[in-house]
């Protein structure tokens, strides 16, 4: 029933966008587009909620179309059901918030058709129970998200990122279907079913792992495969884009899940060791490179990059203890990380939604044109620093109880036996301590250049507050943000079911505990109190506040700002984002970010003026893609003569091949 | 009965945290001008100065905006907070599993975060340069804090703080992991207090500020709430410290009246051995350069690390 019904869901989206290539040169195109997508999200994710929440049983559906000796199969059990709750979250919330964004759309025809695909291809994945239906579903959600990438083309760099990224897509696809036909074996049992029921060689799983680490991976953003991610997603219309940030790389996350935990069987320890080991560096680089950013929109697909390290550290921690049988602290694990793929999807898609507002307001994309925002637009500047403080892992917001899980989760881990891992394990608590910390940096970069201070260019002095309609999604983000952090024993729960079906035990139920804590293993151990440490802050910010109004002078005057005497009334002379970012640069500097600095300075007397010039470039293009895409240049440059030759060496050309070919059947026979 | 006594706990140890803080920082101060030979101001000047400035008047600058009218209530919410949550001369706290170790060290995140806000809002270059530094510190003192909740909760089998207390006062014992944690939590201290070696707090010279240069456009009764919030956090620090690693004295359990008269008076001797040995520090070595503090901190962060090491290895060390 569940399974049809969203079935026809997704069917109503693809219809959805049938319509929008119909009508959206109409004025109304638009808003009815956005509703109808707003609708459908609502009623996947009402679907999806009850499903996950009466923990009912898992439904499949068989229907005759695709490859005729298969069918497409469908089921959704509670993985499915937990992720599509993310997904029409956000696809809800970015619906929303495109009823008025959408609306500075200057050609709404290369947007309106793909989006409501993009959500169907989304939803599809996740219902998807054969290799066949996932790789076709998983193609719809990438050629979608590269269709709306590409929607602003005439800008080249857009154009360029819209290639890379439709390189990447292909590769990952590439990857995923070659460990599905590993996976499915020389007789071909495709069902998903059939899959799991199946007894795989070690090294086959082992080589499986590879690929789906490759596959899902390059989709979802881990570092080396990267590249793509912060040049595409910045791309698209920001409400595209924080569906592709928030919510696409949570399909990926889901894609490498079912495979690796719920198809390949008992997992061994030395998988964990390799997603743990390009998890962390994923979440170290992807926020220093998210520290270096000048573009607010490219900042938070690094910042993207960083938080799908943080989920899979989690995932890597729950493998480790699946694979020696510590069922409870793998529970842990494994809750930390799809407790933190849920948060990402609200407090990205929201600071997307904020960094869209800005570029409406503004037309400045470049955050050392802005400045002074939060007198503009003080609603946009409020929830965007609720976000940021999301993001930044402080309490009482829901980011910070994510990554308490995992530092428990953490704390569990001497009990594991193999030595590999216990030296890496404190390494990897390191690191993602490291890459909050360096987050906080970055969005207090972030936040404190494009709001605060004074307007760095005209566009940002003459901005305006956005639209009511981008306004209620932003608020709604950030009441879930805030929900989820002071009242995060519901979401565990909710949690539970996916945790007890793939890692065989689930975190202890948190409802029945007294006062809205979460224990995550015993009271003696740790235990925290979103609502408490939320009211705690509440009250006593009120004391302070009444005891100040009541006690203290209350005089208050308006002056020059004070700096030392010297105030100056250039805003060039603030701080920029550059050089917030130069201490950072210079710790991390050479070896990590390739950065210089080069100083330039004039010599007394000359009248030139001097000049920093910063270099950050991304190590990794550098050292892994750069030389394959030379070689790839340089190849094709090479092979470019054949197509200059005389018919003579034509007609010779084809006699060699002959020749070598049938010399080649020669010595084969 | 037991719930009214836990609750009246609390709230003494509330109350307790913020009437102390400013005596600590005179104390600190007093005896830096002993040790320079001095007479140096009463012990009781932090207060006329938080007196001082409530009754004086506001001065915002034009362009300030209702973040840096608010963010010295929230940075000193966040900080009261998370003074209240550590054990101070009892145990019995009855909030204490509102949040572990690890929250603390958050919500102390939370305080820093609104303060680089806030030193950037006005857009002056001292403001940013501050902002900026600062996150640069937090972003290794930050790690090197985790690690050492890591050692002492791998050492007491929890990050609960009053659970660690009761622990280290039953088990007591000396270990090289510990040592590490010490000395990591005392770098890591200086740091987060803006003391000397990693930057002055007596300093008015614009270019070596870092704490200073945030709350540099802040006056009046504003600035008296942040000033409050830097004492609670050393108060904090040093209760840190004496809770974790010299648990001696604190009542814990059904604990009478002596046991709390106990406690209260070890605490205060804690304070002020503590206020001693940071002044004592403090003047016998000079400020760093800036770009020195990264590695200071390093050190910090790599002994938590080695520490956690070694008890993953073995839970003996």
């Amino acid at each position: 029933m569940a399974v049809s019904a969203t079935l026809a869901a997704i069917a109503v989206l693809l219809g959805t966008a049938a319509l929008a290539i119909a009508i959206h040169r109409r004025p109304f195109a638009t808003v009815l587009i956005y509703c109808i997508c707003l609708g459908v999200c609502l009623v996947l994710l009402a679907l999806a909620g009850t499903s996950l929440i009466e923990r009912g049983p898992v439904q499949h559906l068989t229907l005759p179309i695709g490859l005729p000796w298969l069918g497409a199969r469908f089921r959704i059990d509670a993985l499915s059901a937990f992720f599509q709750v993310v997904i029409n979250l956000g696809g809800a919330a970015a619906s929303l918030y495109a009823l008025g964004y959408g609306r500075h759309e200057e050609a709404p025809g290369r947007v309106l058709p793909f989006y409501p695909v993009f959500l169907a291809g989304m939803n599809l994945v996740l219902v998807a129970d054969d290799a066949f239906t996932f790789l076709v579903a998983w193609e719809f959600m990438s050629l979608s998200s590269w269709a709306l990438v590409l929607a602003h083309h005439h800008d080249r760099e857009n154009a360029e990122a819209g290639y890379i990224y439709i390189l990447m897509a292909s590769f990952g696809t590439f990857a995923l279907l070659l460990a599905f036909g590993l996976l499915a074996g020389p007789s071909g049992q495709y069902a998903f079913g059939d899959i799991r029921d199946m007894a795989h060689a070690g090294w086959l799983e082992g080589l499986v792992l590879v690929l789906a680490l490759v596959g899902a991976g390059s989709k979802a953003g881990l570092v080396p495969l990267h590249v793509w991610l912060p040049l595409a997603h910045p791309a698209a219309p920001s409400h595209v884009s924080a569906l592709m940030s928030g919510v696409m790389t949570k399909v990926a996350i889901y894609g490498f899940i079912r495979i690796v935990f719920d198809l390949l069987g008992q997992p061994r320890w030395w998988w964990s060791l390799v997603i743990l080991g390009l998890a962390s560096v994923t979440a170290v680089i992807g926020v220093l490179y998210a520290l270096m950013q000048r573009d607010l929109k490219r900042l938070l697909a690094y910042s993207t990059v960083e938080n799908i390290g943080i989920v899979f550290i989690g995932l890597g921690l729950a493998l480790a203890f699946t694979a020696n049988n510590m069922a409870a602290p793998a529970a842990l694990a494994f809750t930390a990380a799809l407790f933190h793929a849920f948060n990402h999807a609200l407090f990205k898609s929201l600071l997307f939604f904020g960094a869209g507002a800005v570029l409406t307001a503004t037309g400045a994309r470049d955050i050392e044109k802005l400045g002074g925002l939060i007198l503009r637009m003080p609603q946009t500047a409020f929830v965007f620093l609720g976000g940021v403080l999301a993001i930044s892992a402080l309490p009482p917001l829901n980011g910070f109880v994510s990554e308490w899980l995992m530092f428990q989760a953490v704390l569990l881990s001497p009990d594991l036996p193999q030595w590999g891992l216990k030296l890496a394990v404190p390494a990897v608590g390191a690191m993602l301590a490291l890459a909050a910390a360096l987050s906080a940096a970055c969005f207090v970069r972030a936040f404190g250049i494009v709001f605060l201070g004074r307007p760095r260019a005209p566009e940002a002095a003459t901005a305006i507050e956005t639209d009511s309609a981008s306004r209620a999604s932003m608020f709604t983000l950030l009441g879930l943000c805030l929900a989820a952090g002071i009242l995060p024993g519901l979401l565990i729960d909710a949690i539970a079911p996916v945790a007890a079906g793939l890692v065989g035990q689930s975190m202890p139920p948190q409802a029945s505990i007294s006062g809205w804590s979460i224990v995550p293993v015993a009271e003696s151990r740790s235990s925290y109190n979103g609502l408490l440490v939320f009211g705690f802050i509440t009250v006593s910010t009120l004391v302070t506040i009444q005891f100040i109004h009541r006690f203290a002078s209350s005089a208050l005057r308006r002056a020059p700002p004070w700096d030392c005497g010297f105030p100056s009334a250039d805003p060039a002379t603030q701080y920029t984002a550059d050089s917030f970012a130069q201490p950072v640069r210079r710790v991390f500097g050479e070896s990590v970010l390739l950065a210089r600095d080069e100083v330039d300075m004039s010599p007394p007397g000359d009248p030139r003026p001097s000049r920093l010039t910063v270099t950050v470039r991304d190590v990794i293009w550098e050292t892994a893609y750069a030389p394959i895409s030379n070689l790839i240049s340089r190849t094709a440059e090479q092979l470019n003569h054949l197509q200059f030759l005389s018919i003579r060496r034509y007609l010779s050309l084809v006699f060699g091949a002959l020749i070598v070919l049938l010399l080649g059947v020669a010595v084969w026979a | 009965m037991g719930l009214i006594l836990d609750l009246a706990v609390q709230g003494v140890q509330m109350v307790l945290v913020l009437a102390l803080a400013p005596l600590l920082l005179g104390l600190t101060r007093k005896v830096k001008a002993r040790l320079l030979r001095r007479q140096g101001p009463s012990l009781l000047q932090p207060y006329r100065d938080l007196v001082r400035l409530a009754r004086k008047e506001v001065v915002l600058a034009e362009n300030a905006s209702w973040l840096f009218r608010s963010g010295p209530y929230m940075i000193f919410a966040a900080t009261w907070v998370a003074a209240a949550l550590v054990p101070t001369f009892a145990t019995g706290l009855h909030f204490s599993w509102t949040a572990d170790l690890i929250a603390i060290a958050a919500l102390l995140g939370t305080a820093r975060v609104f303060l680089a806000l806030v030193g950037m809002d006005v857009g002056t270059s001292f403001g940013g340069i501050g902002s900026s530094r600062e996150m640069m510190f937090a972003s290794l003192a930050e790690p090197a804090m985790i690690m050492i909740v890591f050692v002492v909760a791998l050492v007491a089998g929890s990050t609960q703080l009053s659970h660690i207390a009761i622990f280290m006062q039953e088990h007591a014992s000396l270990r090289v992991s510990l040592g590490l944690a010490l000395v990591a939590l005392v770098i890591v201290a200086l740091a987060e207090n803006a003391r000397i070696p990693v930057d002055n707090p007596a300093t008015h010279l614009e270019l070596t500020m870092v704490h200073e240069a945030m709350v540099l456009e802040y006056s009046g009764r504003h600035l008296a709430v942040i000033e409050l919030a830097a004492a609670l956090k050393l108060l904090l620090y040093v209760s840190l410290i004496g809770c974790i690693f010299f648990p001696w004295g604190i009542a814990s359990g059904e604990a009478g009246p002596t046991a709390y008269a106990i406690g209260v008076a070890t605490y205060l001797v804690k304070l002020a051995v503590g206020g001693f040995l940071l002044v004592v520090l403090e003047t016998s070595i000079a400020k760093m350069r800036v770009f020195r503090v990264p590695e200071f901190l390093g050190a910090a962060l790599m002994l938590g690390l080695l520490g956690t090491l070694l008890l993953f290895v073995s839970r003996t060390f």
